[in-house]
């Protein structure tokens, strides 16, 4: 079966003043059909050059970036983006906001369809009611998920996450993640997301690739067990922290603050107490170890 | 509320014209000044009154060339600003010869002006009306073109959105509130331009003409009601602008309340 998403030897460089800039590197990817993919990763280690590449904004260097094995050469209507900062047009009202994409995609809807399809919407994410407001009058949550409901109006094929929930609070996040499962489950999309957040990647995907430094290729990759419908509990769990320990590891490493071998999380006894000193006596630099010979 | 917003609207700019009319009256009076110093509020009604057809005439003459003048620049602001701000090779070509050019005194362009157009006085009005008031325009529209977020452009070309769908859906409207603000700007360039061609070369039109007959005929009570009507004209069109901001980009007003 070929991946709905497949990124084979992708290597890109961006061209700067100082020479050419080198953000991805051989990077493989792929995502079945109806596959949530997280990416994560050290900060600018060329995760938007990703979502970019995959929109078919940009066009790599080297290797191909394929959707039902067909190459990526220009952006195409099957693919639904949103990114950290939701871009609503803030002089349309939220109705027409989420109905803009019909408005490029070509469609036999009527503008009444086209509205009822973007009210469905709203309905499932919480702002039904809304419609007629414009983004300055609603909170950055409400914007975010308006946002989400634009990426999705033309039932893309392809849902393009640039870590959409990053600028919201805790709580609002954990909503908006439950609300993702809600989209997902009203209407099937194979979806890449990139974030920061190592719970939310835990939270959403089927799979979860951790990115090397620049330039970026893939260091780790971590399934996340299907256990059935999740629930914010389910990132409490043992299986959950280990999952987690095991990201953040990769993450340090990724960094370069952590060495490759030590990559598994340590299990040492924790070390034994010095003896204090005695009393009335000050430790002074003598009675610190002191280094083997 | 309708009656304190129409008293906010209304009630509140009027009172406070009356209140400047009378302290310029009051200052007038307090110190005796003769009207060659300094002409009172009360002098330049009967000052209006007494050459009421002509302030007719003048006015319109002056209103319609500024107007026209204003329209040019638009057209020509908008266009020279859409163009600077897409490319960045415009951008830096035109940069320093706009600045250059703004930086000349319009006062020295008009005589050169109405040597070359001789005899064309409408024309040559129009002409420094629209020199004068453009460049805050094509300005405006250029930052505005030129600071487009990149993800607004994205989530349009993502969909295969041409260049020209991006311009109209995006570009476009995200730079009204920035042209008109310029637009506000240049309405009172564009007045400055076409008196500076009714003073500076006259011909015999406008409210500049008016001016320069009161001067000659030390006339200062309908010097100091030229001023007046002026201002009440860039008030005038000033309002109108407002009223297309309103309708155009009443979106981005945030004001409390």
């Amino acid at each position: 079966m070929t991946d709905l998403i497949d990124i084979a030897g992708v290597t890109h460089a961006y061209r700067t003043d100082a020479g050419p800039l080198p953000v991805l590197r051989d990077l493989d990817i792929a995502v079945p059909e109806g596959g949530f993919a997280a990416v994560v990763g050290p900060s600018g280690c060329g995760k938007s050059t990703l979502t970019r590449l995959i929109a078919g904004l940009m066009r790599p260097d080297r290797g191909e970036v394929r959707l039902h094995g067909e190459p990526v050469r220009s952006p195409r209507a099957t693919v639904g983006m949103a990114f950290q900062n939701p871009v609503l047009l803030e002089w349309r009202t939220i109705l027409d906001n989420v109905v803009l994409p019909l408005e490029i995609v070509p469609n036999k809807l009527s503008r009444r369809q086209r509205e009822d399809r973007a009210r469905e919407l709203l309905a499932l994410v919480g702002l039904a009611g809304f419609e007629d407001k414009r983004p300055s009058e609603l909170s950055g949550g409400m914007r975010q998920r308006a946002s989400l409901c634009r990426a999705l109006v033309h039932k893309p094929e392809v849902l393009i996450l640039d870590e959409p929930f990053g600028a919201l609070d805790a709580f609002t996040r954990e909503d908006l993640w439950q609300t993702m499962h809600a989209l997902r489950a009203e209407q099937p999309f194979t979806a890449v997301l990139i974030t920061h957040d190592l719970r939310e990647s835990i939270f959403l995907a089927d799979e979860i690739f951790v990115l090397s430094g620049r330039p970026a290729t893939v260091q780790h990759r971590m399934r996340v067990p299907d256990t059935g419908p999740r629930t914010l509990d389910d990132l409490y769990t043992p299986e959950a922290a280990r999952m987690l320990n095991v990201l953040r590891h990769q993450i340090q490493i990724a960094q370069g603050r952590e060495a490759p071998e030590d990559r598994q999380p340590q299990t040492s006894t924790p070390p034994a107490p010095t003896p204090d000193p005695a009393p009335g006596q000050r430790a002074t630099p003598a009675t610190l170890p002191e280094r083997m010979p | 509320m309708t009656r304190t917003k129409l008293w906010q609207k209304v009630g509140v700019p009027l009172t406070a014209m009356v209140i400047f009319l009378a302290l310029w009256e009051a200052l007038v009076w307090v110190n005796g000044w003769p009207d060659y110093k300094m002409a009172s509020p009360s002098d330049l009604w009967p000052a209006f009154w007494k050459y009421k057809e002509l302030f007719l005439i003048y006015g319109w003459q002056t209103l319609w060339r500024t107007v026209a003048g204003l329209v040019l620049a638009v057209v020509f602001g908008v266009g020279l600003g859409t163009l600077m701000g897409f490319s960045r090779t415009m951008r830096d070509a035109l940069y320093p010869l706009l600045v250059g050019f703004n930086a000349i005194p319009k006062a020295t362009v008009v005589p050169i002006i109405a040597l070359i157009f001789i005899g064309a006085d409408d024309f040559n009005t129009v002409l420094i009306a629209f020199l004068i008031s453009f460049f805050p325009i094509a300005v405006s529209v250029a930052i505005g073109l030129s600071t487009l977020e990149p993800e607004y452009r994205d989530i349009l070309r993502s969909l295969g959105a041409s260049q020209v769908t991006i311009f109209w859906k995006i570009a476009l409207p995200k730079t009204l509130p920035e042209f008109f603000g310029a637009l506000k700007v240049a309405v009172t360039l564009a007045f400055i331009g076409t008196n500076l061609m009714e003073i500076v070369e006259p011909h015999g039109k406008g409210l500049g003409h008016l001016f320069d007959s009161g001067k000659i005929n030390a006339d200062y009570p309908l010097m100091f009601a030229v001023l007046i009507a002026l201002g009440l004209l860039g008030i005038l069109l000033y309002y109108i602008v407002v009223a297309f901001e309103r309708t155009f980009a009443g979106w981005a007003d945030r004001t409390p309340g």
